[in-house]
């Protein structure tokens, strides 16, 4: 054999080297290009949305489109109407769901159940919003906060669903075990031991759903629609949030658009200060994916 | 019936502990709620099927291609938004996924704990930011910076090639496409990561004690065993890219028609129905619309399965809760 | 440009001829032969946690060395500090000196993936690269060494494989995957994998501990016949292995600081018929361990 490989590789051993510190710069890169964006986005978010910030913006409906002023109480109001009511609907199936899942999911029906919930997952909102509207919309004759409520739900099932079944599937065996030698049947032992051990995680998992839904738009077009007006009435057309920066962001006035970064402003700061809250209560483990 | 599908765990139920009305109840209450989302697909398949069948039954396969869209002349095609929609989520799926790719690998392999979490939380909070508000800053930061600085310089350094001439016009496929990028961004990285850092350490070592380098080592051990999973947070990320809606309805300039260039105004499916829905000037625009979410529908659930498939044949099931 | 690698300058050289001359501790009797390792006051930590705490030892070139001690008494976490793949887990840290042909391997300015390449490792469970094929799997490291001849690296893989004495059962598989062969064939494999860099130095970490008896054997004679061309030092838990393929044996024991310790280092068959330590007759008569 030639010589000893170690010293012949003497030249290509700093191209190594190099080539090394090239990608580890490049990945260095990579971080910087992904959070530049980041940084763009929130610091429009407070430099043009801090203005409008108002407490008008609050409290006022809105007025006749054109005439500078009042806010988007409705909007505010009708997100959380909506967001509560999907909250009501969605989160007790979502729940079953994940305790089915848990509990009597460790076989091929259960493995079926779990794919079909990650293939819910990943269905565009627009196409939640469009069934909704033939289910709801179509035979009720209206567009209403049920309706957009309901499309939310749809949205929520899935993620509250799979975090409940991580959740439930993280308490102790001997928990449950300690329950069934005290002979209690196994309804009981779920109710009783297993939910309440898995809730920080599922109440974790809710409020992540929560900040997710109280952003989405392409749901609600079809079914609460919007509406210029105040109104708690579940069964009129309702508006909300994401729906109003929707309609200000391609509006013609200035002041709609001041108010639309008001609003993003508003809305990115909450479901920040929850992912911020979350985090901190519960750690790392969960995030909150748009 | 749910009784029947308890499997090995009500056999040892039964055994313990004969089934009582309680327990039968709890298990139809649950088994019903998991229903419940077989109903939903079900459900929506079917209402979309038959909402759009008028259209289906009128236009037949050539809807897929036929680039005519016509709500005057009662004459629909989905052709153009398809290739708008493959444009923009493809172009965000190969930029994304390079980027996130080389973030996952700085987050599990180079950087400190200290150092890496921070980032990848910083990373994940663009996946917190709403689709709207991503077209809002689309319109009004990054159309303006396309039509006066990338715009005009792109044309400068490319303007010979096809596809990247023309005038930069704010709202268009460039900007759909750099938007869907930052959107899908932290989808990508995020499965890249949990991908990557499920790579058994033993590989590392193996070509460390070669003498690797750290590339090297990333290279030969990281990304051939965890390459069909960075496939799959890739595919996960192009799904989200196409069913995406209000950030692109707001930015890609809603123009039915195939794009002769990168900043020509398009349409995707997502945005030609949340564009047009509400306005529907006949049966058979409604229709036609539907029948373009079935297809966006189909779409996106073979890529789901697709990706899930592949993300889940690395990590075995093993993967920490990830909402999407 | 100044000598920044691992390669020893001329000084080096002289100096690790006539340690003495050069200012160096004298050799112990035992170790009369040309140490190829030499271990100065070395301590690990994990975090906090101290590991191993200031080890010495000198390792000959040419012979097989045996850590031996029970569980948790640091003997793998002081392989692993030998070729610098200690620091690879999360908030390792080490302390003290191993000097290779005089150059401390922790000075700043060497980097770690030229004192692997000098100082190969075979781990406890095999670990061949599973997208890669048997004669792949051999020429994994060979690139990064400017190998590119097909013919070359035909050669250099059949005689890696020879030397680990797993030629004549693959020779016909060779583009078969690595994964594929048996545990013991996988552990041979790796063993070729490590030697067809030619290290001068190969530690083996428990490499046993995953095997049958039979392919324990195959790789214990493997072993004894590699010693001729490298030093070879061995993590083992099993003090008949210890005793029937090295030269000389290093018994470590946890003190009671928690942290792994030397208690003594000698030519093996002293150190199993003649224990200068209590503790390590205690342990190598059975009576705790």
């Amino acid at each position: 054999m030639t010589g000893s490989l170690f010293e012949r590789s003497e030249t290509l051993y700093r191209r190594r080297r190099a080539a090394n510190r090239l990608m580890t710069g490049v990945m260095v890169l990579a971080v910087v290009v992904a959070l530049v964006p980041l940084f763009f986005i929130l610091f429009y978010l407070v430099t043009k949305g801090i203005g409008g910030l108002t407490l008008d913006l609050l409290t006022q409906d809105p007025n006749r489109p054109g005439r500078p002023g009042g806010g988007v109480r409705n909007a505010i109001a009708g997100s959380a109407i909506m967001v509560g009511l999907a909250t009501a609907i969605g989160t007790p199936i979502a729940i079953g769901c994940g305790v089915f899942l848990a509990e009597y999911g460790q076989n091929r029906l259960g493995t079926v159940i779990r794919f079909l919930v990650d293939v819910m997952a990943g269905i565009p909102s627009i196409t939640v919003g469009l069934f909704v509207y033939g289910l709801v919309v179509l035979p009720q004759k209206g567009f209403t906060a049920f309706a957009g409520a309901l499309a939310l739900a749809i949205i929520l099932i899935p993620i509250v669903a799979r975090i409940t079944e991580e959740m439930v599937l993280l308490v102790p065996r001997s928990l449950r075990e300690a329950a069934y030698a005290l002979g209690a049947p196994r309804w009981r032992t779920v109710l009783r031991v297993v939910l309440p051990t898995a809730t920080p995680g599922i109440v974790t998992g809710v409020i992540l759903a929560l900040s997710r839904i109280a952003g989405e738009a392409a749901p609600l077009l079809f079914t609460s629609l919007g509406n210029q007006f105040f109104s708690t009435d579940v069964f009129q057309a309702m508006d909300a949030l994401p729906l109003r920066i929707f309609v200000y962001a391609v509006g013609p006035y200035d002041y709609w658009h001041e108010q639309a970064w008001a609003m993003s402003l508003l809305l990115v700061g909450a479901i920040l200060v929850v992912s911020l809250i979350v985090r901190a209560l519960f750690g790392t483990r969960v995030t909150v994916r748009q | 019936m749910a009784v029947t599908t308890l499997g090995r765990s009500g056999h040892r139920l039964r055994l313990m502990n004969r089934l009582k009305p309680g327990d039968w109840l709890f298990t139809a209450l649950v088994s019903a709620a998991a229903m419940v989302v077989l109903v939903v697909i079900g459900g929506l398949f079917y209402e979309l099927t038959s909402g759009a069948w008028p259209s289906i039954r009128e236009f037949g396969p050539s809807f897929a291609w036929d680039t005519t869209w016509s709500p005057s002349q009662g004459v629909f095609g989905a052709g153009s938004f398809i290739v708008g929609t493959a444009i923009t989520s493809v172009f965000a799926l190969v930029f994304a996924t390079a980027i996130a790719v080389f973030v996952a690998l700085f987050l599990v392999e180079i950087a400190p704990r200290a150092v890496a979490r921070p980032v990848s939380y910083l990373v994940e909070l663009l996946a917190a930011i709403p689709s709207v508000v991503y077209g809002l800053w689309g319109v009004f930061v990054l159309g303006a910076f396309i039509r006066d600085q990338l715009g005009p310089a792109i044309t400068r350094a490319f303007g010979w090639a096809p596809f990247l001439d023309g005038t930069p016009l704010p709202t268009g496929l460039l900007n759909a496409c750099l938007i869907l990028t930052v959107m899908i961004l932290p989808t990508v990285m995020a499965v890249s990561r949990d991908v990557i850092a499920a790579v058994p350490r033993s590989q590392r070592e193996g070509v460390l004690a070669l003498g690797a380098t750290r590339w090297e080592m990333i290279r030969l051990a990281v990304l051939p065993y965890a390459r069909s999973g960075i496939m799959g947070a890739a595919i996960l990320g192009l799904a989200r890219a196409v069913g995406e809606t209000l950030a692109v309805t707001l930015v890609i300039g809603n123009r039915v028609g195939i794009p002769d260039s990168i900043f020509d105004p398009a349409y995707t499916m997502a945005s030609v129905i949340a564009n047009q829905f509400t306005e529907v000037e006949s049966d058979l625009h409604r229709a036609a619309l539907i029948e373009v979410a079935l297809v966006l529908l189909v779409m996106t659930v073979l890529i789901n399965v697709v990706a899930r498939l592949l993300v889940w044949r690395v990590t075995k099931g093993q993967r920490a809760v990830v909402l999407e | 440009m100044r000598n920044t690698g691992i390669l020893p300058t001329e000084q080096d050289a002289a100096r690790e001829r006539h340690p003495a001359a050069a200012g160096q501790a004298p050799e112990p009797d035992s170790q009369a032969q040309r140490a190829a390792l030499r271990v100065e006051n070395l301590s690990a930590w994990y975090g906090r946690k101290l590991a191993v705490a200031d080890v010495s030892l000198d390792i000959a070139a040419n012979s097989v060395t045996a850590l031996i001690g029970p569980s948790g008494c640091g003997k793998s976490t002081l392989i692993r500090t030998f070729n610098r793949m200690h620091e690879f887990a999360p908030h390792a840290r080490v302390e003290g000196r191993v000097l290779l042909e005089g150059v401390n391997v922790y000075d700043p300015g060497i980097d770690p993936a030229r004192v692997r390449q000098r100082i190969g490792m075979v781990f406890q469970k095999p670990n061949p690269f599973p997208t890669l094929s048997i004669a792949e799997n051999v020429a994994a490291g060979l690139r990064f060494l400017g190998v590119r001849s097909r013919a070359e690296i035909g050669d250099r893989v059949e005689t890696a494989l020879k030397l680990a004495a797993l030629w004549d059962e693959v020779r016909n598989d060779l583009k078969k995957p690595g994964i594929a062969l048996s545990g013991g064939q996988q552990q041979r494999l790796c063993i070729a994998r490590a030697i067809a860099v030619e290290p001068e130095i190969i530690l083996m970490d428990e490499p046993c501990s995953a095997l049958d008896p039979v392919a324990t054997l195959k790789i214990e004679d493997l072993m004894r016949g590699l010693a001729e061309r490298y030093t070879i030092v061995i993590v083992t838990h099993n003090m008949q292995q210890a005793a029937r393929v090295s030269d000389a044996t290093a018994f470590m024991l946890m003190g009671e600081d928690g942290a792994g310790h030397l208690i003594e280092y000698r030519p093996t068959q002293e150190l199993f018929t003649r224990p200068q330590d209590r503790r390590t007759e205690d342990y190598i008569t059975g009576r705790f361990g």
